[in-house]
This record gives structure tokens, C-alpha cells and sequence, in this order.
């Protein structure tokens, strides 16, 4: 793919709302576009560490909850000290979000990288659940199943419009593109970088990655901080976009769609989750006419063992092996055209 | 007083069949390096068997125990047959996907044939429970007790005192060499995945009576199957047995002590602290993963 790529795939979605104006579709595409940006998070930690999450809702709903407790406010009780928080602005609630999912993230890989194998996966999904009992009989904190209402959208500084409220749907889309602009743009430096050929090394071979000199460990606990901060950013997003929060947020099934929008749009692209979240961000709603809802996770799960059995490296490899080989059958001497990283 | 008899008690009754679960899970790990996502949904279609047996059919009950379990013995078999031997020698996540998503297949299939509403099983036993001194226990969960520690005493027999047993600790502990020596690998994986899957289901099937069944169940059951293998050590057949007491001990005095709220979270505590304290598990053997 050339490097004007993705500005012709963000022009393209900036113009979306141009010629379609259905709010309901409208509405599709922002909730899919905060699964892309988690789903690119997650791609960070499978794709390019080979690391599967599966408690990422976890992170994704922490970030909800941290978000919007902070913009309404709240006080608790702590070890008898009983601990006040004012409301605070919304973006300030936004970014403690972010950085409080990274800091559970941060916790996590200390703890389940001292051992390789699948402890990952095991402690992931069991963090994803215990942080879903918290939310749930934490009823002080969180309200509990009442869940968290009356949630404040996101208040935006606009040059020529000073402070605005996020309120209608073509805002918090343009907003939710921009998120999704900004942690493309940030894995993709990631992984060009130094850190991301280490990761690259640590998924092929660790002990010959070890053997070189990278601290293997460090840098596994580095990706899932910065997976965990995206996904807070993405479940930021969630909770100011839909204004109520609760623990439901965490059900494994939005680890699933998370994961299967990256295993089909292709683990370890640039573009794979992107694809993957557009395809599988809009899949249900033509399915929701013809099937009902068990029929349609079945279709999901039968889907992801048809794409792992027989295209393993997802869509977007599998595209651009095409277009290679087309562009080679075209050009009269065989070019040596670069099949990269999306 | 009472009360903590009566905590030790239902710990020990409960802990059977964890103990189902974890070995039944740690096998297939053991021997065959897969990360099995399905073990919950055959602990919920052993339940869903004998609902369908004895509730749907009017089979007798204890016939009805054993016919689900020789479905999940089947559906075991049937999993590993169609989805893992194609996929053999692929590395764990890729199989570890695989059986994601035959999870929520599964799952969603369950709820599909059976809704969501939860469903009870009726058993024979008399209502009056069983009193012993200052504690009592229903005579339905005396009786998963025993059939508990009747079928871990027979797997434990079945890999240590027959031919395929020997089989299958010779592949556990060297796959390829094993396989020079005339073992035929592939029966011996079938034969693990049905032999794991069974006693996930034979669990699922002794507490559907107990509790109720529905789609989910199994959700939870694997995750404690996982810190069940976890705390033992993965691939250790004892250290699941006793895995699974601990973790019901724990549970149920936490659940006592604690909060009840926060009873399903103990298993992860439980992680953690071995994670940290003891990463090859409480009872650790040479042989784990790297």
C-alpha cells in the first residue's frame, strides 16, 4: 500500500456524512469506530507481541468507568476515610481514564509475564471478570446494575466556537474518527519504531529476541500498557457517547468481537483491525433482519474457525498478496514489489 | 463452630467436581498443548444432556447421568476429530482461536436449541438432607460427591494401570518418541480430548439437579477449570485434584467470611497470588511449559 493510504481512507470517512444522513447508520458507524480503536489496541498486544488479551473489555470498561465517574462525580468510603471527588471537566475525566486502564494494564503484564505460555490469556479473562464483580457489588462506587446514568458528553474546546458540548451524533462521529486517526497513527509509529521490531523478534523467536539483548518481559509489559491506554480511550469514548454505564460493559462477548475484528481483518496489519471493525461493526446489522442473535454469535464463531483452517492471516494479507500478484502479471518484468506491513 | 463444619463440608462436596473440571482440562493441556476454550460449554452440555434424558425423554436418572456422559465423551471426541486434527503441529494461539470460537458456537447453539430460560432437573433423591451431628447436606450432593470421587479414582486408574494410559503419559512426556515407539498419536489425542471433555461433562451433568441449567454456566466453570490448572501446576493430574478442593475451600470461606459478592472472584486471587508466590503451581512437577 503507498503512503497516501490512509489519508485516502480518512478523507473517505470524513466525507461519509456527506452524501449519508441517516442518523441511525451514523449512529452504526461511531459505535463501530469505537470498537476499531479498541480493536486496534488489541492488535498492538496479538498482532505484533502474538499475545492474546482476552479480558481487553476489561481495560475498554475501565476506561468507561473511570471516565464517567470522574465528569459526575462521586464519593466512597475507603478503609474508613471516606474520599470525595468532584465533578470534574470531561476531558480531565477522559484522560484519567486513559491512564488508569494503562495502570491496570501495567499490573497485569508485571504480573502474568513472569511466565509465558498461556497465563496471559488465563489471568486476562479472569481479570475481565473480576473487574465486571467489582463493578457489579461495588454498589457504592458504581451504582451496581443500576448503572452509571446521566453520563456528560464530551465538552470540546473548537477554534471559532470556544467550549462546545458534544451533544448530536455528526460530532461525536468527526470525534471518534479523530481518536481512531490519533491510535492508528500511534501504532503504526509504534511498531516502525525500535520497540515494534522488538516485538516483531519477541513473537518469532524469544530466546533468540533474549539472545540479542532485548529485555523480552519489558517490552511485552510495554505493549499491553499502551493497548490498555487505547482501549480506556475507547471505552472513554463509549461511555460520553452513550451516557450510561454498566457492568454489562464488561461481558466477554465484546472481548470476542474485539478479537475476531482483528483475526479477520489480518493479526499483525496496520489496516487488519480497521477492516476487520468495518466489516464486523456492520455485519449485524443486515444479519439482525434475517437471524436472530444466537444465529448470528454462531455465524461469529463458525467464522473464526473458517478464517483460522483457511485464510490464517486474515483479509488484508490475503488482499494485498492479490494486488501483488496482479501488479506482477501486469508489468511486462516481474517487479520486485515490497509486500509490507500493510 | 457449626458453621465452619458446615463451610468445610460443602467445601469438600463442591470441590469434587471442580476437581472434575480441572482434570479433565489440565490433561488436555498436558498432553496435548491446547488451551481448551471448550471445557466450559461440555460442562454445560453434560448439564443440557441429562435435562434433556431425564426431563424430556423420562429417562431413569442415574441412566440419564450416565448417557450424558458418554455425549460428552462423544461430542469430545467429535471436537477434537473435526477442528484439532486438521490444525495439528499449529502453535497455541492458533489453536487457541479455533477453539474460541467453537466456544461461542457452542454456546450460542445451546441457547438456540434450549433458550435462555433456566432450566432445573428433578432428582430422586428424598428432600429431607442428611444430618450429621451440628451439619446437614442434601443426599442429591452426597451423592455428586461420590460419583466425583468414584470417576477421579477411575481416570487416575485409567492412565496409570492400562495400555492407553501408558500410552498417554509416553506421549505426554515425549511426543515424537513416543510416536517412534508405535504409539499412534492421533488415537491417543482423540482419546484424551474425550476422556477431558467427559469429565467436564460428567461435572456439568452431577450439578445440574443442584443448581439450574442455562447457556452460560459454563462461562464460569471454565474460568475456575483455568485457575483450578493454574494452582496446580499445568499437565499435573494431582495437583488439579487437590486444585480443585483448594479453590473450593476458598470460595466457600471467602463466600462465608468475606463477601458473597466476590465469591467467583476468588479463583483469581487465587492466580495472582500463585503467580507470584509460586508460578509453576503449588505442586509443581520438571515438566511445564516454556
Amino acid at each position: 500500500m503507498s503512503r497516501y493510504t490512509p489519508w485516502l481512507v480518512l478523507l473517505f470517512f470524513v466525507t461519509v456524512p456527506l452524501w449519508m444522513r441517516d442518523q441511525y447508520y451514523l449512529h452504526i458507524l461511531i459505535t463501530s469506530g469505537i470498537f476499531i480503536v479498541a480493536a486496534i489496541s488489541l492488535n498492538l498486544l496479538l498482532g505484533y507481541t502474538g499475545q492474546l488479551s482476552l479480558g481487553h473489555v476489561a481495560f475498554f470498561g475501565i476506561g468507561a468507568y473511570t471516565s464517567a465517574l470522574g465528569s459526575i462525580g462521586f464519593d466512597v468510603e475507603l478503609f474508613g476515610y471516606i474520599l470525595v471527588v468532584e465533578p470534574k471537566p470531561v476531558w480531565l475525566a477522559f484522560i484519567t481514564g486513559i491512564f488508569v486502564a494503562g495502570l491496570a494494564g501495567w499490573l497485569i503484564g508485571k504480573i502474568s509475564f513472569k511466565v509465558r505460555g498461556a497465563y496471559f490469556v488465563i489471568v486476562t479473562i479472569s481479570f475481565a471478570e473480576v473487574v465486571r464483580l467489582v463493578a457489579l457489588n461495588w454498589i457504592d462506587l458504581t451504582e451496581g446494575p443500576m448503572a452509571l446514568n446521566n453520563i456528560p458528553p464530551i465538552t470540546l474546546w473548537l477554534p471559532g466556537q470556544g467550549e462546545t458540548t458534544v451533544w448530536r451524533k455528526l460530532p461525536n462521529y468527526y470525534l471518534v474518527l479523530a481518536v481512531a486517526a490519533i491510535a492508528f497513527e500511534l501504532v503504526r509509529r509504534i511498531v516502525q519504531s525500535r520497540i515494534g521490531r522488538a516485538f516483531v523478534a519477541l513473537r518469532g523467536n524469544e530466546p533468540l529476541a533474549m539472545s540479542v539483548g532485548i529485555d523480552v518481559t519489558r517490552y511485552l509489559v510495554i505493549a499491553t500498557v499502551v493497548s490498555a491506554a487505547i482501549a480506556g480511550a475507547a471505552g472513554g469514548l463509549y461511555a460520553h457517547y452513550v451516557r450510561i454505564v454498566d457492568p454489562d460493559i464488561f461481558l466477554f462477548i465484546y472481548t470476542v468481537t474485539m478479537v475476531i475484528m482483528v483475526i479477520v481483518g489480518g493479526k499483525g496489519t496496520l489496516w487488519g483491525p480497521v477492516v476487520g471493525g468495518v466489516l464486523f461493526g456492520i455485519l449485524p446489522e443486515f444479519l439482525r433482519e434475517v437471524a436472530a442473535p444466537e444465529v448470528q454469535w454462531i455465524i461469529y464463531g463458525v467464522s473464526m474457525i473458517v478464517i483460522v483452517f483457511f485464510l490464517p492471516q486474515g483479509i488484508v494479507p490475503a488482499l494485498s498478496r492479490v494486488t501483488h500478484e496482479l501488479r506482477v502479471a501486469a508489468s511486462p518484468i516481474a517487479q520486485d514489489t515490497k509486500e509490507g506491513e500493510g | 463452630m457449626e458453621q465452619f463444619l458446615q463451610h468445610v463440608l460443602n467445601a469438600l462436596i463442591l470441590g469434587g467436581t471442580y476437581a472434575l473440571l480441572g482434570i479433565g482440562l489440565t490433561l488436555i493441556f498436558g498432553i496435548m498443548r491446547v488451551v481448551n476454550f471448550t471445557h466450559g460449554e461440555l460442562y454445560t452440555f453434560g448439564a443440557y444432556m441429562l435435562f434433556m434424558f431425564v426431563m424430556s425423554l423420562g429417562t431413569n436418572f442415574f441412566l440419564g447421568i450416565v448417557l450424558a456422559i458418554a455425549m460428552g465423551v462423544l461430542l469430545g471426541a467429535l471436537t477434537e476429530v473435526v477442528l484439532l486434527r486438521p490444525i495439528r503441529g499449529a502453535d497455541i494461539d492458533t489453536t487457541m482461536l479455533v477453539m474460541i470460537g467453537a466456544w461461542i458456537a457452542m454456546q450460542s447453539l445451546e441457547q438456540l436449541t434450549w433458550s435462555g430460560i433456566a432450566k432445573s432437573v428433578n432428582s430422586p433423591f428424598p428432600v429431607e438432607p442428611l444430618v450429621m451431628g451440628p451439619v446437614s447436606v442434601s443426599w442429591a450432593r452426597v451423592f455428586v460427591f461420590a460419583v466425583a470421587i468414584l470417576l477421579i479414582i477411575g481416570s487416575h486408574a485409567l492412565i496409570h494401570r492400562t495400555r492407553l494410559g501408558k500410552a498417554m503419559r509416553a506421549t505426554f512426556q515425549d511426543r515424537e518418541t513416543a510416536a517412534l515407539m508405535g504409539v499412534k498419536i492421533n488415537q491417543i489425542y482423540t482419546a484424551t480430548f474425550a476422556l477431558g471433555s467427559g469429565l467436564a461433562a460428567a461435572a456439568g451433568a452431577l450439578l445440574a439437579p443442584v443448581f439450574v441449567v442455562y447457556p452460560t454456566m459454563g462461562d464460569m466453570a471454565a474460568l475456575k477449570s483455568f485457575a483450578i490448572v493454574i494452582l496446580g501446576g499445568l499437565g499435573n493430574f494431582w495437583g488439579a485434584a487437590l486444585g480443585g478442593f483448594i479453590l473450593a475451600i476458598v470460595e466457600e470461606f471467602g463466600a462465608g467470611y468475606i463477601s458473597s459478592g466476590y465469591r467467583d472472584a476468588m479463583g483469581f486471587v487465587l492466580i495472582i497470588l500463585v503467580l507470584i508466590f509460586k508460578p509453576t503451581g503449588l505442586f509443581a512437577q520438571k515438566e511445564r511449559v516454556g
